[in-house]
């Protein structure tokens, strides 16, 4: 049908299939692609407009409605050009992290500041409820809708050599706030075929694929039918060298609810119009093993030959004695913790399409990995891998399932095919269904105290449901017994651990590897081991924080840069505070149905991979214009570094952050900067930065001959050196370019020193650690156990904060990732495969925030910087845990602590008094 | 696919007489139940009606027109007993659904956490059909047969709640419990409505439930029990198990039944304590 309507004041007038979803004419008819899309069920809020002044959902509004109506979406924010007061508000707050979310939530904003100019929290958080995030934690936000009035605007701008430690806006912030940024799903070429995965409703089966043929003729449109036999190199992909197990396309054994067997591709509307039941695929249902004890103790046949009783690795850390320890201690405790899969959940399905040009193919889309990715797709294609191209999308989120390969090879290969682009967007039942998430843990732990509360003895099991395929399964159990002991000296430890294949979707990277798992039952077991020495749940952590030159569990040892006890030491005001205010409320209401407790968690996080190499390469030129260029090729998925390895490579230069441009992870323009992951990327791109803004500036000092202190000053074609006797300038104009395009250029590459782990896991697996510990502060209703937040107290060791206000953006959005660890995340699949099954926290859901930045300097790190993604997330849910057993004695350890787990425990406390 | 949008409902009556029809209205149901399809088959999208949008006061009833969005409802002026319905409309979905979801759609929807269907049972709401032969009423009580099942037959449809001016007296409330704050399905619902005379006594008792059976319920032995006690808040200690013995919820990923039965128990007591006079 004809129909017309107005978006951002302008008339426009289509051809539409009535019932057409608003949201896809936006962007499929009329290009306006801030609007998002992340689950067309109305369940994520990134597809907010404004349809007469109301906020909706496009993606639950049939186009056949707004006739004649008003539409505003993101890209009519701007005023005359120029950003308006809220999205420089979000700028300022740095409210906008991977950005997906942020045009919903500046619709919504922008509806309630129409109606309330000056809203106070509570109306921003009710305004704003309806549109998810999974990167900030939502405070930022709520202070930029609540600060947009402020036309105050001044942002840091620091001078040469002054960038490292300020908080500067992200330095790729505004095409975020006008939602101009390109995602996966927004530059999808119009002659792109579509490409739809088909893939198995079934946990375990069998299955036959019928006549390919015979469905392409009946299916006018669909141009081609691929499955394993169709895959020109070699039908697998996975993580981890040695361990590549995952078939593109399975091979008369689906292992997995969502497993992909076959595909299709041709016009989009036939593509979309085909219906599942049309495939023609058999199944013949098996039964299958979903946790690890049926896969490995029942009669259940091994999912890959390879890997007897369905084991994938072990890993184990051992020193000293730990039985004896535990013997000889005057106090113990055993505990037993349980936490399911856990789905990244980022607002952003996986995306993208790929290009054929000539003998290579062009991949464009959202990744945490691109050189992973390149190298992955060429072993699938047959291809040389220099024949392929990854063009990182802006990655709306990751946390770690997109290190891994999704729907690049799919539409790879139909691209290849076909000849003409080919285009997949997963809708988010795809993303969840068929990704990795987080091992599901089963953890046992005995650990001992003596007298005086020092640790004696400590004993580890942690069984992980490593799901379906390898994926970072390896990594997980190899990490999980190196950091189970948190951050504390033990010198009698042992730590084993087991990744189990079962029929669950593969596990695989997500922020923590395992380590937040093993907290849980490791920080909770701690509070019980100090009130049974009767100590101080803080003082029996600062007894046993690990310092400098004390050995870790591994047997490494820091001369310097152990900063767990200056972070529990940070929280002793907050402790006492906090204490003080929970026994007065508990004091005074007593009998009643509201208790306040206080909880802490503490956390360790070695950076960078485990014992194995992970170097990143970044390289700086600058052109003969005078352009100053950084190749940065560690993917920001809203973490920063697009903002703090520019900062690093600054001031290694001498020149001020804002004078340089950056080139992204393109693999055809920039060396590999690794995957955004292990917390690496400020320490080991960073120092890449550092060492190649540094090369780079002794080059162009050599030149000039002048002293090594001498300022740099960019000046358009020339290049001005001062230094205590003269200003020296070179004409960039006269020098002859490199291969590059670079008059001066420097190529730097930094791989962390560490050494193998031997068999008791002795050895340097992390040059650097960070440290970090929380305090939570939450209010147990006892009569329905349900759990309210209400202020957490963070004190992370960042070595050096390269960007302030950056390492509050990752701590906020942490904590926020633990709370739904802690309070209501729980992926089954079949189940949970949307995001109103799944819950993730909302605005509601968040404490206040009071964060403490600590800088005990790094020996190696750049700057003194240690990594801190990851960490940020580890003590919270422990600090949960411990707050609602300090309100109410109620114990729960398999999470998360639903409102009827909470309750159950709360009756069982009572009954044991 | 044949799409129509008429603006007067005897069009629509008529094409629902002539044929098989999905009903679309505010969207907020109809797209998420298609899941990663596309729509099929006929769509008959009622949006444009205006009659049947908006509330209004007659001489023994009010009327709810079966498009009134439910910020309609929380935005409408509407006597105390409706509160519990006000509150339960800004816990639908998000504003974004509320801006656009239908008071009818979520009876029709039919599930059994339909957060407007406890307040409306309270308020002994009636519910009108109709047809192109004629128009017919149903008691709320009745109309839902079970998860996503409702009497409502193929050329039929809702156009109005009709509340009996005898119910919308008193006092009302609602209270939903979820495992987050915003955008989140009930565990456990309760809504409650009371009326006293000028002495005290509790002349009428509306209390339901949703999400804790196959279709929401109200609770008559609870209700026996507190009319004509003195309205104090000490009517919360009237509430015993055996007055939720028709409740039958399920153990599922979001709670345990124990939980949810021992929750609802709670939650009534505190609707009846915040509803007596010096509550809330």
């Amino acid at each position: 049908m004809q129909l017309s309507f107005a978006v951002n004041g302008r008339d426009v007038r289509l051809e539409v299939a009535p019932t057409d979803r608003v949201s896809d004419v936006l962007r499929d008819r009329l290009g306006l692609t801030a609007t998002k899309v992340g689950c067309d069920a109305g369940d994520c809020g990134a597809c907010t407009i404004l349809i007469d002044g109301e906020i909706a959902c496009g993606c639950l509004t049939a186009v056949a409605q707004v006739e004649g109506a008003k539409i505003e979406t993101a890209e009519g924010l701007k005023e005359n050009g120029a950003l308006d007061r809220l999205q420089r508000s979000f700028l300022r707050h740095g409210a906008a992290q991977c950005g997906i979310c942020t045009p919903g939530m500046l619709m919504a904003a922008k509806a309630l500041l129409d109606e309330n100019p000056r809203p106070d929290r509570g109306a921003v958080e009710d305004a704003l409820g309806g549109v998810l995030c999974r990167c900030t934690g939502y405070r930022r936000i709520v202070d930029a809708v609540m600060d947009a009035g402020n036309s105050s605007d001044a942002g840091v701008i620091p001078e040469a050599g002054a960038s490292v430690g300020a908080a500067i806006r992200h330095l790729d912030g505004e095409p975020k706030v006008t939602g101009a940024l390109v995602f996966a799903a927004d530059r999808v070429p119009d002659d792109a075929a579509a490409v739809r995965v088909i893939r198995s409703p079934h946990h375990f089966a069998r299955f036959t694929i019928g006549d390919k043929q015979k469905f392409l003729k009946a299916h006018a449109g669909i141009e081609l039918f691929l499955d394993a036999s169709d895959i020109p190199g070699r039908n697998l992909f996975g993580a981890i060298p040695g361990f590549v197990d995952q078939p593109v396309f399975a091979e008369g054994v689906a292992r997995y609810r969502g497993e992909a067997v076959a595909a299709i591709a041709g016009e989009r509307e036939s593509v979309s119009r085909i219906d599942e039941s049309d495939f023609p695929v058999q199944w013949e249902v098996l039964e299958p093993a979903l946790t690890p004890d049926d896969a490995m103790n029942g009669s259940m046949s091994r999912l890959h030959r390879e890997r007897p009783g369905n084991i994938l690795v072990r890993g184990r850390v051992e020193r000293g004695d730990a039985d004896r320890a535990l013997k000889k201690a005057a106090h113990t405790v055993a505990v037993a913790t349980s936490t399911p899969f856990i789905e990244h959940a980022y607002i952003e399905p996986e995306a993208g399409y790929a290009v054929r040009k000539g003998g290579r193919i062009e991949i464009f889309g959202c990744t945490q990995a691109a050189q992973m990715d390149r190298d992955g797709i060429a072993e699938i294609m047959g291809m040389d891998k220099r024949d392929i191209r990854v063009k990182p999308s802006a990655c709306g989120g990751g946390f770690g399932s997109k290190i891994d390969i999704s729907f690049q090879p799919y539409v790879a290969l139909a691209a290849w095919r076909l000849g003409r682009p080919a285009a997949l967007c997963y809708s988010r039942g795809d993303s969840m269904r068929s990704t990795t998430k987080r091992h599901p843990s089963r953890i046992s732990l005995k650990v001992g105290c003596d007298a005086d509360g020092l640790i004696s003895g400590f004993d580890f099991n942690g069984v992980f449901d490593t799901g379906a395929y390898a994926s970072w399964g390896p990594t997980v159990a190899s990490r999980v017994p190196i950091h189970a002991s948190g951050p504390y000296f033990m010198a009698d430890y042992r730590a084993t651990s087991v990744a189990v294949h079962t029929n669950g979707p593969p596990s695989g990277a997500f922020r923590g590897f395992g380590v937040p798992q093993s907290a849980v039952a490791q920080e909770t077991a701690f509070d019980e081991l100090a009130d049974l020495a009767g100590i101080d749940r803080l003082e029996f952590r600062l007894k046993n924080a690990l310092r400098n030159g004390q050995e870790t569990v591994s047997g490494q040892k820091f001369a310097k840069g152990v900063g767990i006890a200056a972070c529990l030491e940070a929280l002793k005001p907050a402790w006492k505070t906090a204490n003080a205010r929970a026994r007065r409320f508990n004091g005074k209401a007593d009998g009643s149905r509201l208790r306040k407790g206080v909880g802490l968690g503490s956390c360790w996080y070695g950076c960078g991979n485990t014992a194995l190499p992970n170097p990143s390469t970044i390289r700086m030129g600058l052109t003969r214009s005078g352009t100053l260029v950084l190749h940065q090729g560690a993917m920001d998925i809203g973490q920063g570094s697009n903002t703090v390895i520019t900062q690093m490579a600054a001031d290694a230069f001498g020149v001020p952050v804002h004078s340089i441009e950056l080139v992204g992870g393109d693999t055809d323009l920039t060396p590999d900067c690794g995957k955004t992951s292990a917390s690496r990327q400020t320490f080991v791109t960073g120092m890449a930065a550092k060492r190649a803004g540094e090369a780079l500036r002794k080059m162009v000092l050599r030149r000039a001959n002048v002293a090594g202190s001498a300022r740099i000053r960019l000046a358009g074609q020339s290049i001005e050196l001062e230094d205590a006797r003269t200003t020296t300038t070179i004409d960039l104009g006269a020098i002859e370019p490199n291969e590059f395009g670079y008059v001066f250029m420097a190529e730097e590459t930094y791989d962390p020193p560490t050494t193998p782990l031997d068999e008791k896991g002795q050895g340097v697996p992390y040059a650097v650690y960070g440290y970090g510990a929380q305090l939570m502060e939450l209010t147990v209703d006892r009569s329905l156990g349900t759990v309210r937040l209400e202020r957490i107290t963070t004190a992370h060791d960042v070595g050096r904060a390269i960007n302030p206000m950056l390492v509050e953006c990752q701590i906020e959005g942490g904590v926020a990732q633990g709370i739904g660890m802690a309070l209501m995340e729980n992926y089954v699949p079949g189940r949970t495969e949307n995001l109103h099954d799944y819950l993730i926290p909302t605005f509601g859901d968040m404490p206040e925030f009071d964060n403490i930045i600590i800088e005990v300097e790094d020996e190696i790190g750049p700057f003194g910087a240690k990594g801190l993604g990851e960490h940020v997330l580890i003590p919270t849910a422990p600090s949960i845990l411990n707050a609602i057993r300090d309100a109410t004695g109620a114990i729960v350890r398999d999470l998360p602590a639903t409102p009827d787990k909470v309750l159950a425990a709360i009756h069982a406390a009572q009954k044991e008094k | 696919m044949n799409f129509s949008r008429p603006d007067r409902l005897d069009d629509a009556l008529s094409l629902l007489a002539g044929g098989e029809w999905t009903i679309l209205s505010g969207g907020t149901d109809f797209y998420p139940a298609l899941g990663d399809r596309r729509p099929q088959g006929n769509v008959l999208d009622i949006s444009a009606i205006g009659a049947l949008r908006g509330i209004s006061e007659h001489d023994d009833h009010w009327r709810i027109g079966a498009l009134t969005t439910w910020s309609d409802v929380a935005r409408a002026r509407l006597p105390a007993a409706f509160e519990g319905l006000q509150l339960a409309a800004l816990e639908i979905g998000s504003i974004q659904i509320q801006n656009r979801a239908t008071v009818a759609g979520n009876i029709c929807n039919a599930s059994p956490a339909a957060d407007g269907v406890p307040p409306l049972l309270t308020l002994d709401a009636v519910v009108r059909l109709s047809c192109a032969r004629g128009t017919r009423d149903v008691a709320l009580a009745e109309f839902a047969t079970g998860n996503g099942t409702t009497v409502l037959r193929a050329d039929e449809l809702v156009t109005d709640l009709v509340v009996p001016k005898a119910a919308a007296r008193g006092r009302s409330g609602f209270v939903k419990l979820g495992a987050r704050k915003y955008l989140v399905i009930s565990l456990t619902m309760v809504a409650a409505r009371l009326d006293w005379d000028d002495r005290g006594v509790v002349t009428q008792a509306a209390i339901s439930v949703g999400s804790c059976s196959l279709v929401a319920q109200r609770l008559p032995a609870l209700e026996r029990e507190l009319i004509g006690r003195s309205v104090s808040r000490d009517l919360a200690g009237l509430v015993k198990a055996a007055h939720f013995a028709a409740l039958s919820p399920i153990d599922d990923v979001r709670a345990s039944s124990t939980y949810r039965l021992q929750a609802t128990i709670e939650l009534v007591r505190r609707a009846l304590a915040d509803l007596a006079p010096g509550g809330r």
